[in-house]
């Protein structure tokens, strides 16, 4: 641990050096490194789904769309928004200020330090990393020891791509996360739970550091079968490919439970029964589409959960485990308690509860009485119910009639709020994530009025009160002694 | 428990204040002598201040404000957000129209609550706080329909066919605990944001303020809707209190030692915090300048504001050998014009706002050897809490002078051989929430504003980037996270809603497993916006192979 204390500091020393040489402010540089990345991916396309595939058994489609997929695009839209997103922004200045003239210019905060997820091994370290890059920053990234493979993949291959007095990869676990965080950063970008979470952010108010912490939550699914019944199918395609076609649900945004009029119930299980046959087979544990659950420790946490007798006798359909595969089967469960862990804790795996309403407009308060989501997604066409979701609930974002997909759209910021997390990125956000917005005013030296300056009297306050309402008409009376 | 104390603990810097708070709600001298003071107004406002102030002194005795009074304040205004009155535009709009109508009618009480506090001049008190308060006001009432409006945004070829909007909505309960130096406006103007953005929020004057303080107190449960816009005076058992709750979002103005403990109690909650800290400003001046206007500027930024007790004041100023004689004589001549002969006796400037400000500024000048390097001023009077404008050359790096932020009116002037070698020292120090440059030189004026980090510049002036609306007022690094002012304000209390709309159409089989190679490079190809490569991967050719 000594050494890895002095590599640390030795790192962080080179990197703020690197960061005062201006290299990192110059577009050029950034540029280079972003293309950097996106030639990375595709040239070390199937080491990368082979690293992928072995912490998380993810097929290589899947591993292709959520993560190689996303990072190129994350590269690719900074790429060309770059030039743009650099430029100051002019603002307008009252008349009273001419000839000053008022900006706003983005500059990067400096050395700034990514803790990443083991979920998203990939596409979690190296999004972030892009938005850093984007602003021109030197950064340190942390991708999680619980996706090995992925992490010595980057650790190995990022310092050939990416200039290495810059952009440093270190490896390891809490005990080097620790290490990091005794030092000073000028930015925490952090990926994972709400407990590692305060941890980060107590460390962080230490050094007055920003944070941005991008955590989970229970992310409901509100289904008004009433009102799309011509596309329930697509409907609860689009539920099962987000709940078990995605990392088997080890997503911060996965569908996390399910609610639906009790009506409706019996014809859902079985569509959802149908579905997960035609995704996996008569099988699902011999296919090769289902990713596998990351570690032991989160498989227990995840059998666990369904050990519980109340938990138990709620399955109705799958719940079979499999310890040593890490393997836990695509499960549906009726109305578990909701005082059970698997209704109050993230669910993160591949089990869909499904909670029974009189009727859905109840859905709302259901989401109220619980803390905000990450994500909230409703399938409705009722416009009635969509306004009351929008202005009742609060949450990172909503996603009418579809799942995830908020996550590729680059226009929308991507972020959680209350306890699914602070602060936002993706696309221009995570530009904006790594800067800071400089006001700059450039004024002349021309000479001005008197009122700004003492001694004061009845004259300057007059002069004061108008010019602050921008009336210039009433002003120029008082300064030709005409006003009183 | 542990954590409580270790907040008491360390807030012991600023316990001192709030007993010497006790001392001037209760002690005789102050009472006569503040009503001494209004020589201008009208005799029973006088009278009815001197009130306030021993009603603030009764209710620090009695320990009324504890960790369960905060638990049901927060409950109670939690319960009330969540019927959804304050989300509305008709709320928001109300009370904004309200706090206007609060400023116009109450001016002459906050003014005297000010000179009360500060001896703050009328106009200085006008200018920098009441006018600036009522014009963000005036602001956000103008624009409140604009920024509520969800914004539009473009989607791709990915998510295709989709619409999707960002829609602002309000944090919750939050919580502003404002700082004594500018006690109305650093208490108003955030206010002012959270309810434009629909929040309920508890203010938290600064207890070293009282008179404000309790005026904050009385006005808003006069104008504002009291079911979900509260003051809660007091000082660290009550602000101790205030932050074991949970909050939306906790909004500070204040010094970087509170600041982390703010912070670290926010972590607990995650809760998001914005800090409005301080730093060393400096002001770079070059020889090229108009040196009266140039020297105007600088005392504007000084001692003409708040005597220097304010987080965008100058702090100290660095010239060139050759030129600092011109300007500190420019300076004492246009601090004469300013202040008169006398300026410890002086009308037109604020006092020092308690006497531990007092010694502690005092203390910075009889550190080992200072006094030497004092070119003017150096009066003190600690009676009054006066210090007359004081400007020393080159005072040692090492001192506390060159080493904390001065907060009062001293200005060390730093000599540098050739102006660029003022970047250097600006460089050396962390980064402080205003930068001053004096320059008639573009080329210089570039170089500074692109290598100097700041929270915000001020070319050839002092403060005034601060009243511009338009731009986002806040620091970095150590002067502080997160920024307001304008619509700045109103997206520092609101959360950002991404929301996509997506219709039925347009499903593909390749989002789903199982997963086979087609797939994949449809998905590859779509994922990068290339509709023709997509097309192509349907049909089965790559362009990759």
């Amino acid at each position: 641990m000594e050494d890895m204390k002095e590599k640390v500091e030795q790192e962080l020393g080179e990197m703020r050096l690197t960061f005062k040489s201006r290299k990192t402010k110059s577009v050029k540089w950034r540029k280079t490194q972003l293309s950097a990345i996106i030639k990375m991916i595709k040239e070390k396309e199937d080491e990368i789904c082979k690293a992928l595939f072995q912490d998380l058994g993810k097929h290589y489609t899947e591993a292709y769309r959520d993560e190689l997929g996303i990072v190129q695009r994350s590269a690719t839209t900074a790429l060309n928004g770059l030039d743009q997103w650099v430029l100051p922004k002019k603002t307008k200045l009252p008349l009273l200020f001419f000839p000053a003239k008022g900006e706003v210019i983005s500059e990067p905060l400096g050395t700034v330090l990514i803790f990443a997820s083991w979920n998203f091994p990939i596409s979690v370290s190296l999004d972030p990393l892009i938005g850093a890059i984007s602003a021109g920053n030197t950064v340190m990234l942390k991708p999680s020891e619980l996706s090995p493979n992925s992490s010595s993949f980057l650790a190995k291959t990022l310092p050939s791509y990416l200039d290495p007095k810059a952009i440093k990869v270190i490896e390891g676990g809490p005990d080097v996360a620790t290490l990091l965080l005794q030092h000073k950063w000028d930015k925490i970008f952090f990926t994972g739970s709400q407990r590692v979470g305060r941890i980060v952010m107590s460390a962080a108010a230490q050094h007055l550091t920003p944070v941005t912490l991008e955590l989970g939550g229970k992310c409901p699914t509100i289904l008004d079968d009433r009102s799309i019944s011509k596309d329930i199918k697509t409907a609860v395609k689009r539920i099962s490919g987000a709940k078990w076609g995605s990392c088997s649900g080890q997503v911060c945004i996965s569908v996390d439970y399910l609610l639906v009029e009790e009506r409706f119930t019996s014809s859902l299980i079985d569509m959802l029964k149908q579905t997960i046959k035609s995704f996996y087979g008569e099988n699902p544990k011999d296919s090769e589409c289902v990713s596998k659950i990351v570690n032991k420790k989160h498989f227990l946490r995840l059998s666990g959960y369904l050990d519980d007798p109340r938990v138990k006798a709620s399955i109705v359909h799958g719940g079979s485990t499999d310890e040593e595969k890490l393997y836990i089967e695509p499960t549906i469960l009726l109305d578990p308690p909701l005082d059970s862990d698997i209704m109050t804790e993230e669910i993160f795996g591949p089990i869909l509860p499904i909670i029974t309403l009189r009727d859905i407009q109840g859905s709302v308060e259901f989401v109220n009485s619980r803390p905000k989501p990450l994500a909230i997604y409703a399938f409705t066409k009722d416009d009635k119910l969509k306004t009351r979701i929008l202005s009742e609930t609060s949450s990172g974002s909503v996603t009418f009639n579809d799942v995830f997909i908020q996550y590729v759209c680059d226009a929308l910021p991507f972020g959680g709020v209350g306890e699914s997390g602070i602060g936002r990125y993706h696309g221009k956000y995570s530009f904006e994530c790594f800067s800071h917005e400089k006001a700059v005013m450039e004024g002349s030296l021309v000479p001005e009025f008197e009122a700004r300056y003492p001694p004061w009297n009845a004259f300057k306050l007059s002069f004061i009160r108008l010019a602050i309402v921008e009336d210039y008409f009433s002003l120029v009376l008082l300064m030709l002694g005409l006003k009183k | 428990m542990s954590k409580l104390l270790a907040i008491n603990h360390t807030l012991c810097f600023a316990k001192g204040f709030s007993r010497s708070r006790l001392n001037v709600a209760t002690s005789p001298f102050l009472i006569s002598g503040g009503s001494g003071y209004c020589s201008k107004t009208c005799i029973s406002y006088r009278l009815k201040f001197t009130c306030y102030a021993t009603l603030s002194a009764v209710v620090k005795h009695t320990p009324a404000f504890d960790g369960k009074e905060a638990a049901l304040l927060v409950d109670e205004l939690r319960n009330n957000f969540t019927t959804g009155r304050t989300k509305g535009y008709e709320w928001r709009i109300s009370q904004l129209q309200n706090i206007a109508k609060m400023i116009d009618e109450k001016e002459r009480c906050i003014t005297e609550a000010l000179y009360q506090d500060l001896s703050k001049p009328e106009l200085e008190a006008f200018m920098a706080e009441i006018s600036n308060t009522k014009s963000s006001c005036m602001l956000a009432i103008k624009e409140l329909k604009n920024w509520m409006a969800p914004e539009t945004v473009k989607t791709s070829v990915t998510t295709f066919p989709s619409s999707a909007e960002i829609v602002s909505e309000p944090l919750g309960v939050v919580l502003v605990i404002s700082a004594w130096n500018f006690p109305f406006l650093l208490s108003v103007e955030p206010v002012i944001g959270a309810i434009a953005a629909g929040n309920a929020v508890v203010l938290k004057p600064s207890e070293i303020a009282p008179a404000t303080s309790s005026l904050l107190a009385k006005l808003f449960s006069e104008y504002l809707d009291k079911t979900t816009i509260r003051v809660i005076e007091g000082g660290v058992p009550e602000t101790t209190a205030l932050l074991d709750q949970k909050w939306d979002k906790i909004f500070f103005t204040g010094g970087a030692r509170v600041g982390r403990i703010i912070m670290a109690a926010a972590a607990k909650n995650l809760t998001p915090v914005v800090l409005e800290l301080g730093g060393k400003c400096p002001a770079l001046v070059d020889s090229d300048v108009n040196l009266q206007v140039a020297a105007r500027r600088i005392i504007a930024g000084k001692w003409a504001c708040n005597n220097g007790q304010a987080c965008i004041g100058v702090d100290y100023v660095i010239t060139t050998k050759d030129f600092a004689s011109k300007l500190i004589d420019a300076l004492k001549t246009e601090l004469k014009t300013f202040f008169g002969e006398n300026a410890l006796e002086s009308k037109q400037m604020s006092r020092i706002v308690n006497s531990f400000h007092f010694k502690r500024l005092e203390s910075m000048l009889k550190e080992n050897g200072i006094v030497d390097y004092i070119v003017e001023g150096g009066q003190t009077n600690q009676e009054k809490l006066k210090i007359s404008p004081t400007i020393l050359v080159d005072v040692p790096e090492s001192s506390s002078m060159m080493q904390e932020e001065i907060f009062g009116p001293l200005l060390p002037v730093i000599t540098v051989q050739k102006i660029e070698d003022g970047f250097k020292v600006i460089g050396s120090k962390p980064k402080p929430l205003a930068a001053y440059l004096f320059t008639n030189n573009k080329e210089l004026q570039k170089h500074f504003v692109q290598d100097v980090s700041a929270g915000g510049i001020s070319i050839n002036d002092t403060v005034v980037h601060v009243t511009v609306k338009d731009l986002p007022f806040g620091g970095v690094g150590e002067s502080g996270i997160g920024a307001y002012h304008g619509k700045f304000s109103y997206e520092t209390f609101s959360h950002k809603k991404g929301v996509l709309y997506r219709s039925f159409t347009g499903d593909s089989d390749l989002r789903y497993p199982p997963y086979t190679p087609k797939k994949k490079m449809v998905l590859k190809a779509l994922l990068s916006s290339n509709i023709f490569a997509a097309i192509l991967a349907f049909f089965g050719f790559s362009q990759d192979s």
